[in-house]
C-alpha cells in the first residue's frame, strides 16, 4: 500500500504541472437579442477593457466614459486598464472560456482580424455602433474588416516617426532631421562626436524594424499570391542597413530586454538624440527633463531607404466581444467613443491621432502641433496585410533581429531563419 | 550528483527488487473487498479527497492528455458565442503531435538547456546550501539575524525578485553595470548575449534556492546527535573524516528528498525565465515549460501541440523520479 500511494502521490504532484496545459470548449451562452429601443433609456452596465498607458493617456479617456454616463444615466461602464502587451492573451483566454471577457475591448489593429476568425466578435453592420463609416480614414478602417464583415470601429491611428532632440541635433550642426538612411548615420555621428550623447536608440523589436524594410521596398508576405517574402534581396539591405548603424556606432548597441524602455529613457534624459516611435509616446516623452519645453522635440518621417520612405500603420479599435450580455449598450458606448467630437478631444489633450477624416477639421485638433506634425506622416504608412495570423509573424522576426543586434548571424542567415520559421505557420504558401 | 548515483546502482537493484517486489504483492485477490468491510469509515472519510483531487487534477491531466492526441487549435475547436457559431473540426491524429516533436532539433536543444540549468541550479542550490548551513549549525553571535537575512530570498515571492533582478542586470541603467563602470570596466550586456543571459538567469535562481535547501539541511544537521562527533573525537577522527562519516551520511534522508524536490522545481522554473530573459536572446535561454508556455500562448493558440508538450515534460520527471526513487530504496531508504 506504501508503495502504490508514494507512486501515485509523485504523478499527482506531477500532474499539477500539465494540468495548466489543457484548454475546454467554452460554454454555450447564446443570449438573445432584445428589440431595438431609445438608446437613451438603455440600461446595464458594461465592462470596457483599455489599454493605454494608466498614468499619462488613461484620464482622458476616463474623463470621457463621465460624459458617457452623463448622456446615458441608465448605463454604467466599468473601466479596466489591461498593460497593451497582455490584453490580447488576456483577452483570448477569457473569450475562449466564456467568462470575464469585457463587453468591449480596445483592440490592435492586428488583433482584430485575429479575434474575428476565431468568432469572439460581433458584426456590427447595421448596428449602432457604426455611423457614417465613409467618414474613416481607409488605412485604419481597412483593419476592422474580416471575411467581408465589419468587426471593430477604428479609435485612434499611428504610424512610426523619428523623434528627436532638436537642441542635441543642433550642437551636432544639424538644423533638420535625416530623411534618409545614410543621412541618419551621418547625423547620429556627428551627435555622438560632438556632444558626447548617442546618435540614435534603436528599439530591438519586430515591429520597428519594418520601416527599414518598407525604406527598401521589401515586406514580409506577398499576401496577394500567397508567397513568404521575407527572405528577399531588399530586405537582406535593410537588415544590412541596420547592422551597420550599430557597427558604425551610429547607435549603441541596443538592450535586448526592456529595449523600449530603454531607448525611451534614453531619449527622455537626452543620452540619446534620435529614436523611431509613435504618437502613443509622446506624453510619455513629454515627462522627460530634456523635453520640459515642449519646442525641444522634433517630429519627422522616417527616414527613406534607397526606394521609399514607409512606415507600418498601425492604432487601435473598438471591439464587442460576441458574448457581452449588454450588445445594446455596448453599440452605444461604441458609437460615443468614437465619434468626432470624442476623438477631438483625445487627440487635443494627449496627441492621439483620429481615425475621422472630420475630426481633423476640429479647430481643438488643428490647434495640437503634434497631431499636426503626424498628420503628414501619416501619408509615408504603409497598410499591412490584416491576416488572423498576422500576430504570429513578430516572434521570428524578433528573435532574427535579437541575433543579429548580438552580431551573431549574417543579414541572410537572419532572413533564411525567419522564412523557416513562416513556412511554418503558412503551410501552402509559396 | 543525485541522478548519477541512481543510475548506476539501478541495474544492482533491480535484482535485488525482484524478491522484494512479488512478496509485497502477494496478497489474496478478496483483500479488497474484506478491506471495504472492515475500513468502510476510512474509506468515506477519504472519499471526498479522492473526488477533489480527480476533479482538480485527474480530469484536467486526462483532458491534456487527450488533447495532445489530436490536432486541436483555438479555431478548430467547436464554440457557440452569441450569433458566432464555430464548428468543431478538430480530429484524432494518435501520435503524430509526439513525433513532430521527438523528430524536431529545436526539442533536442532545448532539453539540454533544460539539463544544464536543472543540473547547474541543483548542483549549486545543494551545495552553497549545505555550506551555509554548517557554517549556521556552529554557536556564533548574532546566529539568528544571520539565518534571517539568509532566508530573506524565500520570502520574496518569485515573480518580484525576477522583475528585481531584471532592473538590475538592465545593460544601461543597471545597478551592476553601474557598479561594474564605477570601478572602471565597461557595462555588459548580461541579457544581451546567449551565454551571460544563461549565466544570469542560472545565478538568479540559485540565489531564490539556496535559502531552502540551507534550511532543510540546517534541519537535518540538528538532528544529529552529538555522541556521535564526541565518540569519533575520541577515536581521533579529523574534522574531515567527521563530515565525511558521520554529517554526510546522516544527511542522506534529507539531502534525497529536498534533491529530487530541487530537482522537479528548477526543471519547471517558469518565472525565473519568463521575466527575466523573456526565453531570449533568440529562444537560447528557454526551457521546456517555457517553450510549450510560448507554443500554448502566441497568435492562434496551438492546445494539442503544447499539450503534447506538457505529458513530454511529465513523462521525463515521472521516469527521473521513478529511477532516483527506486535507487534511493536500494540505500535503505523510505520516503
Amino acid at each position: 500500500m506504501r508503495r502504490a500511494f508514494s507512486a501515485a502521490t509523485i504523478v499527482a504532484a506531477l500532474a499539477l504541472a500539465v494540468s495548466a496545459c489543457g484548454g475546454g470548449d467554452a460554454g454555450t451562452a447564446a443570449p438573445t437579442q432584445p428589440a431595438a429601443t431609445d438608446p437613451a433609456k438603455i440600461t446595464g452596465e458594461i465592462t470596457w477593457w483599455d489599454t493605454v498607458r494608466p498614468d499619462s493617456e488613461g484620464p482622458t479617456f476616463q474623463a470621457l466614459i463621465q460624459d458617457f454616463q452623463a448622456k446615458y444615466p441608465g448605463i454604467k461602464v466599468k473601466y479596466v486598464n489591461v498593460p497593451s502587451d497582455q490584453a490580447q492573451n488576456q483577452f483570448q483566454t477569457a473569450a475562449q472560456a466564456g467568462a470575464g471577457a469585457p463587453d468591449v475591448i480596445r483592440s490592435e489593429v492586428a488583433w482584430t482580424s485575429q479575434f474575428a476568425s476565431l468568432g469572439y466578435l460581433q458584426p456590427l453592420e447595421g448596428t449602432r455602433a457604426l455611423e457614417n463609416e465613409t467618414d474613416f480614414l481607409p488605412g485604419p478602417l481597412s483593419s476592422t474588416k474580416y471575411d467581408g464583415k465589419t468587426y471593430a470601429v477604428p479609435q485612434v491611428t499611428d504610424t512610426l516617426a523619428l523623434i528627436y532632440n532638436k537642441r542635441l541635433l543642433k550642437e551636432a550642426g544639424h538644423e533638420s532631421a535625416p530623411t534618409t538612411v545614410e543621412e541618419l548615420k551621418q547625423t547620429a555621428l556627428d551627435v555622438k562626436k560632438k556632444t558626447g550623447a548617442n546618435g540614435l536608440a534603436l528599439n530591438v523589436d519586430s515591429y520597428f524594424l519594418l520601416p527599414f524594410m518598407y525604406g527598401e521596398g521589401g515586406d514580409l508576405l506577398d499576401v496577394q499570391n500567397k508567397k513568404i517574402t521575407v527572405n528577399s534581396p531588399e530586405n537582406a539591405k535593410a537588415m544590412a542597413a541596420v547592422s551597420d548603424l550599430i557597427t558604425s556606432g551610429a547607435a549603441p548597441k541596443p538592450a535586448i530586454q526592456d529595449s523600449y524602455a530603454n531607448a525611451m529613457t534614453a531619449l527622455k534624459d537626452g543620452k540619446a538624440a534620435m529614436i523611431y516611435n509613435g504618437p502613443w509616446a509622446l506624453s510619455e516623452i513629454y515627462q522627460g527633463k530634456e523635453f520640459k519645453d515642449k519646442e525641444n522635440l522634433g517630429i519627422a518621417p522616417v527616414p527613406a531607404g534607397s526606394v521609399k520612405a514607409g512606415a507600418p500603420t498601425g492604432g487601435w479599435n473598438l471591439a464587442i466581444y460576441a458574448g457581452s450580455k449588454n450588445l445594446d449598450a455596448s453599440y452605444e458606448f461604441v458609437r460615443f467613443m468614437s465619434t468626432s467630437e470624442s476623438q477631438a478631444k483625445v487627440a487635443k489633450e494627449i496627441s492621439l491621432l483620429p481615425t475621422r477624416v472630420s475630426a481633423y477639421d476640429n479647430p481643438d485638433v488643428q490647434a495640437n502641433k503634434d497631431v499636426s506634425v503626424f498628420k503628414p506622416i501619416m501619408e509615408t504608412a504603409t497598410a499591412r496585410p490584416w491576416i488572423p495570423e498576422g500576430g504570429q509573424l513578430f516572434q521570428p522576426l524578433l528573435e532574427g533581429y535579437q541575433s543579429l543586434v548580438g552580431g551573431t548571424v549574417t543579414p541572410e542567415d537572419m532572413l533564411k531563419k525567419v522564412d523557416e520559421q513562416y513556412r511554418g505557420i503558412f503551410k501552402d504558401w509559396s | 550528483m543525485a541522478l548519477s548515483t541512481g543510475r548506476v546502482n539501478n541495474t544492482a537493484r533491480d535484482r535485488a527488487a525482484g524478491a522484494d517486489g512479488t512478496r509485497g504483492r502477494g496478497r489474496p485477490p478478496g483483500g479488497l473487498r474484506q478491506g471495504l468491510d472492515r475500513h468502510w469509515y476510512a474509506w468515506a472519510m477519504v472519499a471526498p479527497v479522492i473526488l477533489v483531487t480527480a476533479l482538480l487534477v485527474g480530469w484536467p491531466l486526462a483532458r491534456g492528455v487527450y488533447l495532445s492526441l489530436t490536432d486541436a487549435t483555438e479555431a478548430n475547436i467547436g464554440r457557440t458565442i452569441g450569433v458566432n457559431v464555430i464548428p468543431s473540426t478538430y480530429e484524432f491524429v494518435w501520435f503524430d503531435n509526439y513525433v513532430a516533436i521527438l523528430t524536431s532539433g529545436l526539442f533536442w536543444e532545448k532539453l539540454t538547456w533544460t539539463v544544464v540549468w536543472t543540473v547547474t541550479c541543483v548542483a549549486f542550490h545543494y551545495g552553497l546550501g549545505l555550506g551555509l548551513a554548517l557554517l549556521l549549525n556552529r554557536k556564533l553571535r548574532f546566529r539568528s539575524a544571520y539565518r534571517l537575512l539568509l532566508i530573506l530570498p524565500w520570502a520574496i515571492p518569485g515573480f518580484v525578485s525576477a522583475f528585481i533582478w531584471r532592473y538590475l542586470y538592465n545593460s544601461d541603467f543597471g545597478v551592476i553595470n553601474a557598479m561594474l563602470r564605477a570601478a572602471g570596466l565597461g557595462g555588459v550586456g548580461w541579457l544581451d548575449d546567449p551565454t551571460t543571459a544563461k549565466i544570469a538567469v542560472i545565478a538568479v535562481n540559485v540565489w531564490m534556492g539556496v535559502p531552502f535547501m540551507m534550511v532543510a539541511v540546517l534541519g537535518g544537521l540538528q538532528s544529529i546527535p552529538g555522541e556521535l562527533y564526541e565518540a569519533a573525537e575520541v577515536d581521533g577522527a579529523t574534522p574531515w573524516q567527521r563530515f565525511c562519516f558521520i554529517t554526510i551520511p546522516s544527511l542522506r534522508t534529507v539531502s534525497s528528498t529536498v534533491v529530487l524536490l530541487g530537482t522537479i522545481w528548477t526543471f519547471n522554473m517558469f518565472p525565473v525565465i519568463y521575466l527575466i530573459s523573456g526565453g531570449g536572446p533568440g529562444s537560447s535561454t528557454e526551457i521546456l515549460v517555457t517553450y510549450a508556455f510560448r507554443e500554448a500562448f502566441t497568435g492562434v493558440r496551438d492546445y494539442s501541440n503544447s499539450a503534447a508538450w506538457g505529458v513530454i515534460i511529465l513523462l521525463l520527471l515521472v521516469v527521473l523520479a521513478v529511477v532516483y526513487r527506486r535507487s534511493l530504496r536500494k540505500q535503505g531508504e523510505v520516503w
